[in-house]
């Protein structure tokens, strides 16, 4: 909300005190926050949570970060980096083996395997020194398997939920804005979207489609927006008979101006709110999902699908102890941060706990 | 009030049909034909192998006589107005799977998600209600502390991980066997058995399942039963009932809870949609024949008259449950108006 993305034009518009105070606004949202002891531990689990998904190939990979190796240095790991995105190619020497078994010194990641690692001599193996957390059926590292899944779970965060920010923001604000028609329309539209068994229709069109991650996620985004929407209704018709609103709309401030320029802003805090709970619904789902066996490619591990293993399974308790807990701990973070942010963003609120 | 409940019917129309498009629709646009999928499994599993032309040719006559029998051939708008039109006579046509009748395959498993879900919803009310009045009588008592950390604690527990760490420790798996692992009723049940042993048995086995299915519903319900109370407490007529003499028990359990129980009542709405999906985890897990089941199988097999009859059923009973909460929560608080209808 700084004054930065406006153009100059706009900043006038909406005048410079308004910017600077809303600025000040976010800024004490945030050291209110940060008093929150659990609110704020909640808040590192995700940032943990974050740092594991982008360091994943850093801490789980089969490969090493530095091998010495016939006399020449390598750089396995910052190389397969650049083999991805086609700059290089492996050294013939490296081409298809296995680091393991070269001799030579060579410095691993804390867990020396990929979550497609397949063992086959090792299968259900319990946790040990060298399986942290057991393997699986096939003999796949499961410590390896849930770093790598936290990817997962962050980019539900941004796939998924984005995609339900955009709709249920664009639709509340219509309805909130324009009313009366268009609000009763679009309102009929949120309930058909409340009745409907959303968990069924998420397995079934997630079952119909080809399975893949991404697509599942944004059937998930494309299901969940109804409560974003209803919270950006509802602030929207609250403010839209603000004087400051009346204001701008007689002073001729196009529609689309004044939604998302001058009622927006003000209208963020419940939504921010949402957006975070939602988060913690959209890993709810995705997990229960990939539980299932739906929308999820059979050599993909998430946290769902080594849970699903677990129940499967006999005599592997380790396959349901260590991901279940991961997804709760991860919902539980997101639901913390979000009850944080209530508490901070919602006056209203102040005194009843 | 009449007027109202008009009102209300009349919206629910456009909604019906609203929902009716979505479902046929996803249904239909999804990649994935149900003949060819059909034709995999029975005649056609070699087709792709290699056979020869004219055997594929009769394959594929196969599959445009049986397009042609259950309406596939016609054009998407066609499909959706007999559909409709069968809805209206609770026709919901024949399986794919195995050509029964979906109304049938519906009603016969009907009884056991009820039961599941009815028990799950009394235990949800019996556990809420006594726990927020608890925290909203001690409130910021360590007590109240507790209940409302373990309430958020509970509420953020995935019910996947929940029902497997149940069948892996204490369902026979790995470790204990306290409560079976699947079904109603035990492999010699028989219907010699007394009634009590019969109430035991069934007992022994829906008790994991209707726990699995609640517990997050009276997390989520205990902590609004606290916000309400706590509400009404605030009211002058509390302080007259006290300053008038009577007891603290007959004010709480008399005059604050019947007040604060109306927000609860309406509540049953809000948590239907998530026993009808938590349902379809618990009774694949627990392998019990319900609705939930048989809409995972029928998801998986393709099986579009059966998902859709689903999807309707489902939908319909949840907009009788918002319409009905709905009239409850107008019947009993004057300031309902029509339209405004918010949590």
């Amino acid at each position: 909300m700084s004054a930065m993305q406006l153009s100059p034009a706009a900043v006038e518009e909406v005048g410079v005190a308004d910017a600077g105070a809303s600025e000040g606004l976010w800024l004490d949202v945030w050291k209110r926050f940060t008093r929150n002891p659990i609110a704020l531990s909640g808040f590192y689990v995700v940032c943990f949570l974050a740092f594991m998904a982008l360091f994943a190939d850093f801490l789980a990979n089969d490969k090493p970060y530095y091998l010495q190796y016939r006399g020449k240095t390598y750089f396995p790991i910052y190389r397969s980096y650049l083999v991805g995105a086609k700059l290089a190619q492996w050294q013939a020497e490296l081409l298809n083996v296995d680091f393991k078994k070269l001799d030579g010194t060579k410095i691993f990641p804390p867990i020396p395997y990929r979550p497609s690692t397949i063992n086959l001599l090792e299968p259900l193996e319990p946790p040990s020194a060298k399986h942290w957390f057991g393997t699986d059926k096939l003999g796949r590292d499961v410590m390896a398997g849930m770093i790598h899944g936290s990817r997962i779970s962050l980019s539900i965060g941004f796939v998924a939920v984005g995609i339900a920010v955009v709709i249920g923001v664009v639709l509340g604000a219509i309805a909130g804005y324009f009313g009366s028609w268009v609000d009763l329309v679009i309102s009929r539209l949120f309930e058909v979207m409340l009745s409907i068994p959303t968990f069924f229709l998420l397995i079934t069109v997630a079952a119909l489609l080809p399975p893949s991650i991404f697509l599942t996620m944004t059937i998930i985004g494309m299901t969940g927006w109804v409560g974003i929407a209803r919270f950006t209704r509802n602030e929207f018709l609250r403010i839209r008979t603000q004087d400051y609103v009346t204001s701008a709309i007689a002073l001729g401030v196009t529609d689309r101006k004044v939604m998302f320029k001058h009622i927006l802003p003000n209208a963020l805090a419940p939504v921010i709110v949402s957006v975070v709970l939602g988060i913690a619904g959209a890993i709810l789902v995705e997990s229960s999902l990939s539980f299932l066996g739906i929308g999820v490619p059979a050599e993909l591990v998430t946290w769902g699908s080594i849970l699903h293993e677990a129940s499967t399974t006999t005599f592997a308790w380790w396959l349901a102890v260590f991901p279940g807990f991961a997804i709760f701990i991860t919902v539980l973070a997101y639901y913390l941060v979000g009850e944080g942010l209530r508490e901070v963003l919602d006056p209203r609120l102040r005194g009843l706990r | 009030m009449t007027g109202y409940l008009i009102q209300r019917v009349l919206l629910m129309i456009p909604t019906f049909i609203g929902i009716t498009l979505i479902g046929f629709f996803i249904m239909r646009l999804a990649p994935g034909d149900p003949a060819e999928l059909r034709a995999s499994g029975g005649l056609g599993a070699a087709a792709g192998g290699g056979i020869s032309t004219e055997k594929r040719g009769a394959v594929d006559e196969a599959m445009a006589q049986w397009r042609a029998q259950y309406g596939l051939d016609k054009p998407l708008y066609v499909q959706y107005a007999i559909w409709m039109k069968n809805l209206a006579t609770l026709s919901f046509g024949e399986s794919f799977k195995d050509n029964q009748s979906v109304w049938t395959k519906i009603t016969e498993r009907v009884p056991v998600t009820v039961k599941l879900n009815l028990w799950s919803i009394l235990v949800v009310y019996l556990v809420a209600i006594p726990l927020g009045i608890y925290s909203a009588t001690h409130a910021n008592s360590l007590g109240d502390k507790v209940t409302t950390l373990a309430a958020f604690v509970l509420f953020a527990v995935p019910l996947v991980w929940a029902a497997t760490m149940a069948i892996v420790f204490i369902c026979g798996g790995d470790f204990y066997y306290l409560f079976p692992p699947g079904g109603l009723e035990s492999l010699d049940f028989s219907e010699n058995w007394s009634i009590w042993k019969k109430f035991k048995d069934h007992a022994w086995h829906l008790f994991l399942p209707v726990v699995l299915l609640s517990y997050d519903g009276f997390a989520g319900l205990s902590r609004y039963m606290r916000a309400s109370m706590l509400e009404v407490l605030r009211q002058d007529y509390v302080q007259v009932a006290r300053a008038k003499g009577l007891q603290e028990t007959i004010v709480i359990l008399k005059h604050v809870l019947r007040n604060s129980l109306i927000p609860q009542v309406t509540l049953l709405a809000s948590i239907l949609p998530g026993l009808i999906g938590g349902s379809v985890i618990i009774e694949t897990v627990f392998s019990i024949p319900g609705l939930g089941q048989l809409g995972f199988e029928s998801v998986l097999a393709r099986d579009y008259p059966t998902v859709l009859a689903l999807f309707t059923v489902s939908a319909v009973l949840t907009l009788i449950g918002i319409l009905l909460s709905d009239l409850l929560l107008a019947a009993v608080d004057p300031r309902i108006v029509f339209g405004r209808r918010q949590q």
